[in-house]
């Protein structure tokens, strides 16, 4: 046993242990955050050790539950990558919970919210070191589970109960899709071993393999949040505690991920162009889905949880763009869109939890979500602040944070699919650029709204009036993950070829692994384009010194002097007078209004004296997504009229129940009978 | 060497866009029939605004008097990415044209938090605008972009003029044309000129760029301004320098320096007439007619991708 | 393509600016060192309107255009006060437009001058003892001249502006 796989199951065993058996308060907070703090930086240690040392970690405990072929974890680079993104975010967000948590107490139980995050951090670490089916759906399933239970959390919020339904029956059908790809996958293989699955799937037939692809892919797709199986999303992600929907936001989605890759790279080893040109498609729809109605969202953290779904748009476009050239031969692109893929993952993991703790942060403050609330914060919260800009800045693309590299490296890996003479790639990648080029406008427009009303000019309620700032360890875990963005976009140069040497191996995809540059300029294997992060950072700040520096020495003298924001000369500004949320987001919501179709609902009351005076009007605009209202809620409503109509078989009756055990007999002889042995 | 050239670039740059200003607004003057003020007009209201007193609003905070030194630094930084003299550029691993993108895209960004910040419904009608049609216009130059690069095998900025320049009959291949109608489009709309928005209206309700800046006062709107007018600077010099690379110096010697020097106010002088020209003869467009504008540039981008792509 | 030709035929529109016409500035104090040096070759202006009938204001809106032209002294109209030299206010101050017209003044960073256009602006005008009138514009804010008339001529406005800069021959 591997000391830091020991050490890992120990840290949050105990914090598990110790968050249900102690009496509660700051105790009982403590120890459940240090097991998480413990546990993350020893999965984070595991996996830097396999990535970074190159040999597999193995266990197999096969006595357990052997009907089944028992319990195996091998971690091999692919599965290391994703078990270091787990302990990576466990740290921040364990720290951030401990005084997070504190607001809970004497309303939701601490114990278990604990236990089960710190089982949450388990199951999700163990997930990447599954070896056989088994063990990778029983870890699945625990993940699942406790993700629900942290989901129930809040159970006051008038939302909670149905997001957690919402989430809990769509992470079933989920797993249900993934099981039955893996049944079809295992069909040749002698034991379910990960092993024996990769022999036996080239003996399958390509109709096989299509539809073992799009089972996992609807599965795994599902979890991940892809359009238009994301509907899960927006509603679980906000009713969850801030730091469980940094976790869920930021790492369980890139398992769906992973067990996509699992799959289709690994068990699989690719397959025909067709599967990147499906993935290619599904993440374009869903970046631009996702972006456009976080536009138009009001609530801080659904904005945030639509964001998430552009962004796993986003992955699945690089994702998609691997396939494609693994389709299409071109090993050495798919390799590097594999790892751009890879690479966006991380660094969404970073500046979403961040976004996501620095959102809990104003709800800590103020107790509300809602945009149109707040304003003001960056006098209150002047850390929050300074950490969600940060945030802001890396989701936008922007240079010079890490954000805009996994962008720039996603781009450029499109790039070698515009020359493609293949039928339809080059459109489809055209399409691809398209879709990131205006997606990244999009969120850039999207977060100057998160950013700008929530914290800028004037508070537009008492509750934001008087919000202060976050205590000291809930800053500590949005800084280290600020301090993260930075540093992930500046170490590209060391982070790719560490992704690239993850992949290589799987599938055909080439194994001495293509440089990214040195030093402190990061460019593509081919060489062609090149740019540093490094540097443009440093030249930034030497010319923002520069000009301040200038400016002081030959501008006026005049003191800075504070006055009234300027309104035309009115006599008096109230919070009513500046953008809200709504207003900011406008625009868009008219050049989009044929996808959006707002509703639209006017009542004016008129003065019963004269129809020339008016009492009060009542203007009511809201977006439903049209997924949820043309493929849902049909959905919903005949799955509820089915069950109903199932419901008539439980009738109570002890006679029914012994007719349906006859009928079973009857019908297990017939079938020993018909098909012997 | 190079880096004397590209610290007399970026100098350059800096010192000749607000004339460059000043000559739209004086060929605008004349095609109103008006004397107008001198060319070098924009330099004299520079000189004042440093001179002058600083207001700053009392809900506003750091952010706001920080805003114009990050967007003057992030417009300023991009002057040492794009070829304006010469080719190769020193620092052309530092960034290539999606660096300068997204660079302008970050000076952009923080002039509509800077529009926030006061809590003014000016600056926020500003900042929504403008983040509109930043973002709508994204898709074009990432799309016009490629079309270059796809020519180019690269999105190095200096890659793209050599390639030009080595094979004069690209320039009048379709692919370039089309592309230089979408990023002039783009121009207007990033440097706020109509028919995209009125940079010398006075009515605040048809304003999207001035609107944000209408709480700045003293050096912070001296610097705004003089962003604004170096955004103006380098698109120009991009539609010239990238389209009609001739004249850009390969070799580094005093005479292809001067002759790159001397081109590039001609290729300047050319676009400010064709602006003024086009600002004087076109109304501005309603706000919710810009992406109907923005969609037009969008689907010439893309069919300088499909005809670079097939005529390759 | 008419409008290019008919732009092309008609030419230069602008007057010169003729010498003269003292008798209708009022220079309340010595023009400013200061004043001189800063606004000497570029000034903006902001107009206020504090609740005149509009006729000022149209004499006014001629400066910005061809035959006046007020841009090529380097003189300029800005929609903020903030961007702002020099205020223009025109009308008797009524009592809804005095406090915008303080916050106007105060919005303007220093250095900062007023001109105070019209017979309104200085004496109320017809106005003079109205309900609705709080006084002369230099009971407000402080003023640095005054140009009579009513309306007084684009020319005698560009000339009062000019004199308070110290760019008058």
């Amino acid at each position: 046993m591997n000391l830091e796989f020991g050490l890992m199951l120990g840290g949050y065993g105990v914090g598990a242990v110790g968050a249900l058996l102690m009496p509660g308060g700051r105790a009982g907070r403590g120890i459940a955050a240090f097991g998480m703090v413990w546990g993350g930086a020893a999965g984070l240690a595991l996996s830097l050790q396999v990535l970074l040392g190159g040999a597999a970690f193995t266990l197999e405990v096969p006595t357990l539950l052997s009907i089944a072929d028992g319990l195996a974890f091998r971690l091999d680079a692919l599965g290391a990558f994703f078990l270091g993104l787990v302990g990576l975010l466990a740290i921040p967000c364990g720290v951030y919970g401990f005084e997070y948590v504190g607001a809970y107490e004497g309303r939701y139980s601490l114990r278990l919210l604990g236990a089960m995050l710190n089982m949450f951090l388990l199951t999700m670490s163990l997930v990447p070191c599954a070896d056989n089916v088994l063990t990778f759906l029983l870890m699945w399933e625990g993940m699942s589970l406790t993700s629900y239970f942290l989901v129930l959390t809040e159970a006051d919020e008038p939302d909670t109960i149905a997001a957690a339904g919402w989430y809990l029956a769509m992470t079933h059908v989920g797993l249900a899709l993934a099981l039955a790809g893996f049944l079809i996958l295992a069909a040749n293989a002698t034991t379910t071993a990960f092993g024996d699955l990769r022999t036996a799937a080239a003996s399958l037939t390509p109709a096989m393999r299509n539809t073992v692809f799009l089972l996992a892919l609807a599965g795994f797709g599902s979890k991940a949040g892809i359009v238009p199986l994301h509907v899960w999303l927006p509603r679980a992600h906000p009713a969850a505690p801030s730091h469980v929907s940094a976790l869920m936001s930021g790492v369980m989605i890139k398992l769906g991920v992973y067990g996509l890759l699992r799959i289709g790279l690994d068990l699989l080893g690719g397959g025909p162009a067709w599967w990147g040109a499906l993935l290619i498609g599904l993440g374009a729809l869903s970046a631009v889905v996702g972006v456009l109605y976080a536009l138009m969202e009001n609530d801080l953290k659904r904005l945030l949880a639509y964001s998430s779904v552009e962004n796993i748009g986003l992955v699945f476009i690089g994702l998609g763009a691997g396939f494609l050239f693994l389709g299409l031969d071109a090993t050495a692109a798919a390799l590097v869109a594999f790892a751009a893929a890879l690479y966006h993952a991380l660094n969404h993991a970073a500046f979403k939890s961040l976004l996501f703790l620095g959102a809990g942060s104003v709800l800590h403050a103020t107790r509300t979500r809602d945009m149109n609330r707040l304003g003001g914060l960056i006098r209150g919260l002047p850390w929050t602040a300074a950490f969600f800009l940060v945030g802001a800045l890396a989701i936008a693309g922007l240079p010079p944070l890490n954000g805009f590299v996994s962008e720039w490296l996603l781009f450029q890996s499109l790039l070698p699919g515009i020359e493609s003479r293949a039928p339809m790639v080059a459109p489809l990648m055209t399409l691809a650029v398209s879709v990131l080029a205006l997606t990244a406008g999009l969120a850039a427009a999207g977060f100057v709204k998160a950013f700008g009303i929530t914290f800028l000019a004037i508070p537009r309620s008492p509750a934001a009036e008087c919000a202060h700032e976050a205590p000291v360890s809930m800053r500590v875990g949005m800084g280290i993950l600020a301090v993260a963005c930075a540093v992930f976009g500046l170490a590209a140069v060391v982070i790719m070829p560490a992704l690239a040497a993850a992949l290589a191996g799987s599938a055909r995809l080439p194994v001495p692994v293509p440089g990214f540059g040195s030093g402190v300029s990061l460019s593509m294997p081919s060489g062609f384009a090149r740019m540093s992060p490094t540097l443009v950072a440093l030249g930034l700040i030497l010319i923002t010194g520069a000009a301040w520096l200038v400016v002081r020495l030959f501008a006026s003298r005049w003191p800075v002097r504070v006055s009234a924001t300027w309104g035309c000369g009115r006599v008096v500004q109230t919070p009513r007078m500046e953008y809200t949320s709504t207003a900011f987001a406008e625009p868009l919501r008219r050049v989009f209004a044929e996808l959006y179709r707002p509703t639209q609902d006017l009542s004016i009351d008129f003065h019963p004296e004269s129809r020339y005076f008016v009492q009060s009007i009542e203007y009511r605009s809201e977006i439903v997504p049209w997924f949820e209202r043309y493929l849902y809620a049909p959905l919903v409503t005949r799955v509820r009229r089915w069950s109903i109509w199932v419901r008539a078989l439980q009738s109570g009756s002890a006679h029914a129940y012994l007719t349906y055990l006859v009928i079973a007999l009857l019908g297990l002889l017939t079938l020993l009978i018909v098909r012997p042995g | 060497m190079g880096y004397v050239l590209e610290v007399a670039q970026a100098a350059l740059a800096l010192a000749l866009a607000p004339g460059l200003a000043g000559l739209i607004r004086w060929l605008k003057a004349r095609l109103q029939n008006r004397r107008g003020a001198p060319v070098w007009q924009p330099y004299w209201e520079l000189a004042k605004l440093f001179q002058k007193e600083v207001v700053v609003s009392s809900n506003a905070s750091w952010l706001f008097r920080a805003a114009p030194f990050i967007v003057f630094a992030s417009t300023t930084a991009v002057t040492f990415l794009v070829p304006i003299l010469a080719v190769p550029l020193p620092f052309d691993g530092l960034g290539d044209l999606l660096v300068v993108v997204y660079l302008l895209l970050l000076s952009t960004f923080f002039l509509s938090l800077g529009g926030l910040d006061p809590g003014s419904p000016f600056g926020g009608m500003g900042a929504s605008r403008e983040m509109t049609v930043a973002a709508l216009a994204e898709p074009t130059v990432a799309l016009a972009i490629f079309a270059l690069a796809l020519a180019a095998g690269s999105t190095n900025l200096g890659q793209i003029v050599a390639r030009t320049m080595a094979d004069p009959g690209a320039f009048l291949s379709p692919g370039h044309l089309l592309a230089f109608g979408a990023l002039f489009i783009v121009t207007l709309a990033e440097t706020g000129r109509l028919p995209i928005d009125n940079p010398a209206t006075h009515l605040e309700l048809t304003m999207i760029h001035e609107a944000m800046v209408l709480e700045y006062s003293g050096r912070y709107l001296a610097l705004i301004e003089w962003a604004a007018a170096v955004k103006l600077f380098i698109f120009f010099a991009l539609l010239g320098n990238l389209f009609i690379p001739w004249g850009v110096s390969v070799v580094l010697t005093p005479t292809t320096v001067a002759v790159a020097v001397a081109s590039l106010l001609v290729k300047l002088v050319v676009l400010a007439a064709v602006v003024a020209v086009l600002e004087t003869r076109i109304a501005k467009l309603r706000l919710f007619r810009v992406p109907e504008l923005l969609s037009v540039s969008f689907v010439l981008a893309l069919l300088a991708v499909t005809s670079s792509f097939l005529l390759k | 393509m008419r409008l290019l030709s008919k732009i092309l035929r008609v030419g230069l529109a602008t007057e010169p600016l003729a010498p003269g016409g003292d008798d209708v500035l009022r220079l309340l104090h010595e023009v400013d060192a200061q004043a001189r040096q800063l606004f000497g070759r570029a000034l903006a202006i902001r107009e206020v309107d504090a609740g005149s009938c509009n006729g000022c204001e149209l004499e006014i809106s001629g400066l910005m255009g061809p035959v006046y032209d007020s841009e090529r002294f380097g003189v300029y109209f800005v929609a903020s006060p903030r961007h702002a030299d020099l205020l223009l206010v025109t009308g008797p101050v009524t009592r809804n437009m005095a406090v915008p017209l303080v916050k106007t003044y105060e919005a303007t960073p220093a250095p900062k001058l007023v001109v105070a256009v019209g017979d309104c602006a200085r004496t109320c005008g017809v106005f003079k003892g109205s309900y609705a009138v709080a006084g002369s514009v230099d009971q407000i804010i402080p003023v640095d001249a005054f140009v009579d008339g009513c309306p007084p001529e684009p020319t005698a406005i560009l000339r009062g502006i000019l004199a308070v800069i110290g760019r008058r021959r």
